[in-house]
């Protein structure tokens, strides 16, 4: 079974969920070829264990962000009976209009691949698992950290095709993000506040903390919403960002369910709250009942010995 | 200028989900709501058409209930409802929805459609990307905003180093992210005009779209699986023991 992998990246190099990409390819007895949109990131792909080939797109389509212009691109360039990529906003994008273009079924944002092919995804936000069958060809989508990564080793050949499509989305003005911070999206650690932290100044707490860990900071729906400062960018949850970090802390944040729906599959998951009724010590793995003002200089100094 | 929102009914996000017979019993959800990231596309494309003009149509695709939902978009402004009939939308796989939607798009002359970038139900993101493919329009996605630029039309989106304006011309597709206006609600007068205001119904064959074979079989459902029930410690002064415990136990500081 010829497996066509969207390899994802993060600035000029691969996001790790390539390497979970391939892991998923292989263990559904796929022979993945990874694609590279733009060339990013080739030579990266070329030495994760088990591609067999590596295809450099380049084209002018790839300067700028346009799902359809690159889909149109790199479907040109491969057949394949699955297409494989990241349930990221670009990957989604991408291999949903190479689906629309085949003609074939997608599903997004599984969870497990079985071998028939059988997937597994969370539906309700988290609140129920859906498991699947698909008939090939199609087009599936794997949430970040859900699988196991392949490792290094490889050595699979990269060949290079030149191949554009007209672009539609014309950008006319990048606009920065405010800070440099770790978005939450790719950080393996994240610590993240809620409007229990009182007010935004406080969040310098959380970057502090963050800064010596090499976590991003993150915050529930009630700070976005109650304080300007704090970006929608930050926010985890039903209409921010869903995570699954290694390790997520949530400092004054009740853990209203649609901040859970955005993090309940983190791996580890710590909460301090004053609250010791607060619902998101339903979902803690090690539950802190003490107020931030006390909690957080005492995780600063607990971090700084390590 | 024909506008159109694609909205979704799905269980409101307070609402609980239980699972009977392998299956998601939604006969006992308590409430259901139009899909957040719909709902921005809906107050966006109401904003576009009170700047610019042109004609709203609300289409959504699923059961009977749905109806409850278009009358609540008529209710904020939207001019006219097309809800397409299909009792279980799960059984449908991405590519029958998109060509339903896609054939509802150009019945009601739309040429930007507006609609969230995933619904909170499946979580897929598959429809703006699909429909915007038949359509053969142009698509941008993670949108927070849009206006008209003369013949173009530009858009807020999210971007990995932050935000992007873009400008695209019809027809186009809109696909939502959480958006920066504030919602409207509707008044009292709104809520009596959409009682009046008749939807029109059909069903996929009358769009010409064959839902008989999906290539998407679902096997079964399960609650999430239940975590161990964690630690729980008394203040400040434990802190300590799980900084331990996130080192020796956990493994991940």
């Amino acid at each position: 079974m010829d497996v066509t992998v969207i390899a994802e990246t993060s600035g000029d190099g691969l996001h790790p969920v390539t390497a979970q990409l391939v892991g998923a390819a292989v263990s559904i007895g796929g022979t993945p070829t990874v694609l590279c949109a733009g060339g990013t990131g080739a030579a990266e792909a070329a030495s994760i264990s088990g591609v067999a080939k590596v295809i450099s797109v380049i084209g002018d389509c790839f300067g700028t962000f346009d799902g359809a212009a690159w889909a149109e691109a790199l479907n040109s360039v491969t057949g394949g009976d699955v297409i494989i990529a990241a349930a990221s906003p670009s990957g989604r994008e991408i291999a949903a209009t190479m689906a629309a273009i085949r003609g074939i079924p997608i599903v997004q944002d599984a969870t497990d691949l079985a071998p028939g092919i059988s997937v597994t995804r969370p539906i309700y936000s988290g609140k129920a698992i859906e498991t699947s069958t698909v008939t090939t060809p199609c087009a599936i989508t794997l949430r970040a950290n859900a699988f196991d990564a392949a490792g290094k080793g490889g050595s699979a050949e990269v060949s290079t095709v030149n191949q554009s499509a007209d672009v539609a989305v014309a950008v006319r003005e990048a606009i920065a993000k405010a800070s440099e911070r770790l978005d939450v999206a790719e950080a393996d650690i994240i610590i993240s506040g809620g409007r229990g932290m009182g007010g935004p100044s406080n969040f310098s707490h959380l970057n502090e903390i963050a800064d010596m860990i090499g976590a991003a900071v993150g915050a529930s729906r009630a700070a976005v919403d109650t304080w300007e400062e704090i970006p929608h960018g930050m926010q985890v949850g039903q209409t921010g960002k869903t995570v699954t970090p290694s390790l997520y802390i949530a400092v004054g944040i009740s853990g209203a369910i649609q901040h859970l729906a955005g993090m309940r599959t983190s791996k580890y998951i710590v909460a301090i709250n004053k609250d010791p009724d607060a619902p998101i010590f339903g979902v803690a793995d090690y539950g802190i009942v003490a107020t931030w003002e006390a909690a957080l200089p005492a995780l600063k100094e607990e971090l700084s010995k390590l | 200028m024909g506008i159109a929102v694609l909205l979704k009914q799905v269980p409101d996000t307070t609402a609980k989900i239980s699972v009977s017979g392998g299956r998601v019993d939604e006969s006992a959800v308590s409430k259901w709501s139009m899909s957040p990231y719909d709902e921005y596309a809906l107050e966006s494309a109401l904003q576009l058409k009170e700047s610019g003009g042109g004609d709203l149509v609300a289409i959504t695709c699923g059961p009977a209930r749905a109806a409850k939902m278009l009358t609540d978009a008529a209710a904020v402004g939207v001019d006219s409802l097309l809800h397409i009939l299909v009792e279980d939308l799960n059984s449908l796989d991405s590519t029958q929805v998109q060509m339903i939607l896609a054939a509802a798009v150009a019945r009601s002359s739309s040429d930007i459609v507006f609609c969230g970038k995933q619904a909170a139900d499946t979580n897929a993101g598959s429809t703006g990307p699909g429909v915007a493919h038949l359509m053969d329009a142009s698509c941008v996605t993670m949108v927070s905003e849009v206006a008209s630029d003369g013949s173009l039309l530009t858009a807020m989106r999210a971007s990995p180093n932050g935000n992007e304006r873009v400008a695209v011309s019809a027809p186009c597709v809109f696909a939502f992210d959480k958006g920066i206006t504030e919602l409207r609600r509707p008044n009292v007068r709104g809520i009596m005009m959409a009682k009046k205001k008749v939807a029109e119904t059909l069903g996929p064959a009358d769009l010409g779209v064959d839902i008989s074979a999906s290539s998407v079989s679902i096997v079964g459902h399960t609650p999430p699986p239940q975590k161990p029930p964690g630690q729980k410690f008394e203040g400040a002064d434990s802190v300590a023991a799980v900084v331990g415990k996130l080192r020796d136990e956990a493994n991940v500081i």
